[in-house]
Order: structure tokens, then C-alpha cells, then sequence
């Protein structure tokens, strides 16, 4: 019986020092850039709890030396606008594929789904001569149409048809009975009843285009165009070793989403695991 | 497009009094709704890959005409020894990054799957990389790296450990990438595991005890089963995902020191938008889709044999 307990006692010590180990070190490098990123530049490489001297300054250089509200605000309103096309048309498309019977509806929903086995990768070449050709390079229209009716958007659709394949038919006979038209129908009835699904594909696909690198670092030339992952690894050139600046940069680039996401952890892991992850 | 297709084909037959029916049928609505997403398959993703294909045949590069040139692309990257080095470093990431990222998932979602005090604050400690984007993440770690005096080689210091140049050392760096890697995406296969395991039916643990199965009996002879379609497909889609690496090798190696952590797509980055060596890139390019898809095949077949699992 004593033996029992002492070997419960050493599970739980073992169970939770494995868990704490593991958690540190996910934490402290994120602890250590905020850290970092009030150093004076020749202390960068002292451990030091609260940087002395501590140099705010350092963030006022970065916003300085850099437009850094611009790489901020490309990346802001991009990712409303590419979370925005693949809610409406992602549902819309959904909608009809889960409740609208027509003919070829499952082939066409086949064809969608075959695409996200292509990767981004390799069809980028191909459409980076369409946009030349289109004078779309340099511009932003390429890091918000790809995303919305690429594969990120596809998933969209899969996301939400699953989603309205589970509401029950009575609600929309009632509403057509009603003579409520098909769009009505998706949006006053639908829509509204998709708010969870909606809520984790809106997390998923702000987050994902906001931390996007590959395509903005083809489409975009112009510093004042880019945005913040591509500014980032921009300035990890620029400025070298000035490692206290990096950290500067990389913590208003991250902290800032990381509260707001921290309130919303909850949906978004559970919007992973429902989705299964892509 | 493709719903005017569909249209045309049904029209005839029903003359023009049923045009009028279709025009605001459930079918009309049903293509006009998806309508935008099948054009943007069309324009955005088959006609590129088709298009590539041709490019791959071609010896296109920024300026001048494209000539025709055959399977030439082809036979220079079998003869192209770099190209050999990157597809073995893409296979050795992945060979590292796969199985460090399941078992710790795993064994993150074991220790995490009862609600014992504390549990909440481990979960978003392990979740929060995975929201952080790959470029800080890199950035943080190249810097913690560092040489002499990193980070890490400071920590080493201290059990009297004098650390390497990880990221400058050709025996070191992929490695270090790899574990940078694997840090930043366990999270996401350790929520897909949990997930499987709290869809573990109760009652089988319940009779598993009454036939006297101890604890490990139990996770090799009911958990393990149950979850194994969700570790298998997880482990397809993170094979798939690893030979998809590149912001962390931008942002920590370039590719170096030498070729050593030269991947797949940084090779294909480097050709077509480096050295501007369109039809070289596409042909790069399209062994990747060759291999993504065999990775794709798997899972889809994986997937069938085991629906009865999933709904």
C-alpha cells in the first residue's frame, strides 16, 4: 500500500517535470526575445532578468529606421481581406455543396478537394508569369486572390460544408416554404447558424496569412509594400548582429496577436482538431 | 465557367420554357454559389500546374522567348549533383523532423490528456509556437544559437560543455533546424492526438481493467489501435509538410554553410526567382508535386480503409 503511493507521488513528479521542461522550453525563447529586446546593444549576450540599462529605445530606433507601421498595416489588412473572401465565398460554396442538389455537385466538390494535394510551391512559377503579365507584380492583389481561391481557400469550403452538411433540413424547407430566396436562405438562416465554424475558419485563416512568407517574398519588391514575416527577414539582413533591434522588430510583429489570440486559444485549438489540421 | 458548361448541357433538351424555370432553380443557385471557387480552380491552380508542366519542357528564363527544348530540363537534373544534395537533405529533414514531432505529439497528448491542475497552462505553453509565425521563430532561435556566445552555448557553459557554431558547423546545422522545427509544430499534432484520444470509447478501458490489463496493456492493446489512423494520417501530413520546408532555412542557414541544408524548395526559390531559370525551377518543381502526390495517394487510400473510424 505505502509502496503504492510513493510511486504515485514519483509519476505525478515525473509527469509534471517532463511537462515543465517541455513548456519551458517553447516559452523561453519567446520570454528571451522580449528580454532581448530592451538590451543595450553591447549587453546582448548577458543574462540580465530586467535589462540594465533598460533601452525602450530600442523599439523607437526600429520604427525609426524602418516604416514599420506600413509592413503592420499591409499585413493587418490583408489578412482581413483574404479572411473575409474565404468566409463568404468558403460558406457560400459550402452552402451549396452541403444543401443545393445540381448536377455534377460532387465532381465539382472533387476537383475542388483534389487541389489542396497541390502544393502552393509549385504552381507559384507558372502564376508568378501570369501576374508579370497581368502587371500584378509588386503589387498586393497576388497575396489576396491566391490564398482565397487557392488551396487555404479550398479548405474553406471543406471546412464549412462539413459544418452545413449537420444542420437539419426542417430549417430551410421552413424558410423556403416561407419564399425566402436561396441567398436569403444562406444568409440570413445559414450564416448566422455557422458561427462557430466561421469563428475557427477565421482564427485559422487570419493567422495563416499573417504569418505567410513564401508568396510575399516572390510577389513583393518595394519595402514600403511588404509585409511584417518578409520585413523581418528583410531586416535580419539590414541590420546583422544588432540583435537587440531583431528582437525589437519581432516582438511588436508577434506579441501583439499573440494576447489577442490567447483569449481565442480556446476556439482555435479546437477549430485544429476539428479540422483535422489540413 | 464550369457552371456554364453544366447549363448548356441541360438546356437543350428542356426547351425554353424550362430556361425560364432554371434561371433562379436550386440548381442555377447551386452553380452560381460555387461558381467563383471552380473559376479559381481553374485559373489559379489546374491551368498553373498544367502550364508548368509545359514550362518544365521549355528552357524559359526572364527575358526572351521560350524555345522548346524536350525532356533537356530532365536530363540535367539527373546529372545535376546540387539537385541530388537537396532532394538527400529534404529526405534527411524529413527523416529527423517526422519522428521527433510525432513521439513528443504523442507523448504530450498522453500526459496531457487527463484534467490534472495546472494541465490548462501546459497546453498553451506547447500551442504558442505554433502560433507564432516561422520567420520570429527562426529569427529567435538563429539567435539563441549564436556562436560563442549564445544562448544555448551559455547554458552548455554552465555544465561545462564548451558548445559548436551550431548553424556554421556542416555536421550541426541541419539538425539544429530540424529540432527548431520540430519545437515549432508539435503543438498542432499534440491537439490532433488529443482529440483522437478523448474519442476513445470509455467502456473499452473499463473492460479492459475487468479482464486484469495493467496500464501498459491498456495503451498497447485499446489506445493504441483506436488512434492509429489519426497518428498514421497526422504522420502523412507532416512527411508532406516537411518536404515543404523553407522560411526556417531562409531565416537560419540560406541553405549552408556549404549545400548542407539546401532543401527542395529553397532550390526551387533559387532557380526561378534567384537565377530567374524558369523552366529549370518548373521541372524542380514538379518532382516535388511528384512526390507530395505519392504522400497524398497514401493517405487518401489510408483514409478509406479506415472511414469506419472516423464518423
Amino acid at each position: 500500500m505505502k509502496n503504492k503511493k510513493k510511486s504515485g507521488i514519483f509519476t505525478k513528479l515525473s509527469f509534471y517535470g517532463v511537462l515543465t521542461l517541455i513548456s519551458l522550453i517553447m516559452i523561453v525563447p519567446l520570454l528571451w526575445m522580449i528580454n532581448t529586446s530592451f538590451k543595450d546593444s553591447t549587453k546582448v549576450f548577458v543574462f540580465q532578468f530586467i535589462p540594465n540599462p533598460f533601452k525602450w529605445e530600442n523599439y523607437l530606433q526600429v520604427l525609426e529606421s524602418t516604416p514599420f507601421h506600413l509592413f503592420y498595416f499591409n499585413s493587418f489588412y490583408i489578412a482581413i481581406l483574404v479572411t473575409a473572401g474565404t468566409i463568404f465565398l468558403g460558406s457560400l460554396a459550402g452552402y451549396a455543396f452541403a444543401k443545393l442538389t445540381f448536377k455534377g455537385s460532387s465532381f465539382l466538390f472533387l476537383c475542388l478537394l483534389s487541389t489542396m494535394m497541390i502544393p502552393v510551391e509549385v504552381i507559384t512559377i507558372p502564376l508568378f508569369l501570369f501576374m508579370r503579365d497581368l502587371g500584378l507584380i509588386n503589387t498586393h492583389v497576388p497575396l489576396i486572390a491566391i490564398p482565397i481561391l487557392g488551396p487555404a481557400g479550398v479548405f474553406g469550403v471543406f471546412v464549412m460544408r462539413q459544418f452545413f452538411l449537420l444542420v437539419p433540413k426542417e430549417l430551410e424547407e421552413a424558410a423556403k416554404l416561407d419564399g425566402c430566396s436561396y441567398f436569403r436562405i444562406y444568409w440570413n438562416i445559414m450564416l448566422p447558424l455557422a458561427k462557430p465554424a466561421v469563428a475557427t475558419l477565421t482564427i485559422f485563416t487570419f493567422l495563416t496569412s499573417w504569418n505567410e512568407f513564401y508568396e510575399p517574398l516572390i510577389y513583393i519588391n518595394s519595402k514600403e509594400l511588404m509585409t511584417l514575416p518578409v520585413a523581418l527577414a528583410l531586416f535580419t539582413d539590414e541590420v546583422g548582429t544588432k540583435w537587440e533591434l531583431l528582437m525589437s522588430a519581432s516582438v511588436m510583429a508577434t506579441v501583439p496577436l499573440l494576447i489577442v489570440f490567447f483569449f481565442a486559444q480556446k476556439q482555435f485549438i479546437e477549430g485544429v482538431a476539428m479540422t483535422g489540421g489540413k | 465557367m464550369e457552371s456554364n458548361v453544366q447549363t448548356a448541357k441541360v438546356l437543350p433538351t428542356k426547351g425554353k420554357k424550362r430556361r425560364k424555370k432554371f434561371i433562379g432553380s436550386e440548381a442555377f443557385y447551386g452553380y452560381l454559389f460555387v461558381s467563383p471557387m471552380v473559376i479559381g480552380f481553374l485559373l489559379v491552380m489546374l491551368f498553373p500546374l498544367v502550364y508548368s508542366i509545359y514550362m518544365s519542357l521549355t528552357d524559359w528564363q526572364l527575358l526572351g522567348d521560350p524555345n522548346f527544348i524536350g525532356s533537356e530540363n530532365y536530363q540535367r537534373l539527373v546529372n545535376d549533383p546540387d539537385f541530388w544534395v537537396v532532394l538527400k537533405n529534404t529526405l534527411i529533414f524529413a527523416a529527423g523532423l517526422v519522428p521527433i514531432n510525432i513521439l513528443m505529439a504523442l507523448l504530450l497528448a498522453l500526459l496531457l490528456q487527463k484534467n490534472l491542475p495546472g494541465i490548462g497552462f501546459f497546453r498553451t505553453a506547447i500551442f504558442i509556437p505554433v502560433m507564432t509565425s516561422i520567420v520570429v521563430w527562426s529569427i529567435i532561435w538563429k539567435y539563441m544559437f549564436g556562436t560563442e556566445e549564445g544562448f544555448i552555448n551559455q547554458i552548455l557553459a554552465v555544465i561545462g560543455i564548451d558548445g559548436p557554431a551550431w548553424l556554421y558547423d556542416p555536421d550541426l546545422a541541419m539538425g539544429a533546424v530540424i529540432v527548431v522545427s520540430a519545437l515549432k509544430n508539435v503543438g498542432l499534432n499534440m491537439v490532433l492526438f488529443l482529440a483522437a484520444l478523448q474519442q476513445v470509447d470509455k467502456n473499452l478501458y473499463e473492460a479492459s481493467y475487468l479482464d486484469g490489463a495493467n496500464r501498459l496493456k491498456q495503451f498497447t492493446n485499446v489506445t493504441l489501435p483506436m488512434i492509429t489512423p489519426t497518428v498514421f494520417l497526422t504522420l502523412i501530413l507532416t512527411v508532406i509538410g516537411s518536404m515543404k520546408v523553407f522560411g526556417q532555412i531562409y531565416v537560419m542557414t540560406n541553405g549552408g554553410p556549404g549545400n548542407t541544408t539546401k532543401v527542395l524548395v529553397y532550390y526551387i526559390w533559387e532557380n526561378a526567382f534567384k537565377l530567374f531559370d524558369f523552366g529549370y525551377a518548373s521541372a524542380i518543381a514538379l518532382v516535388l508535386f511528384v512526390i507530395i502526390l505519392f504522400f497524398t495517394i497514401i493517405q487518401w487510400s489510408a483514409r478509406k480503409r479506415w472511414v469506419f473510424h472516423e464518423e
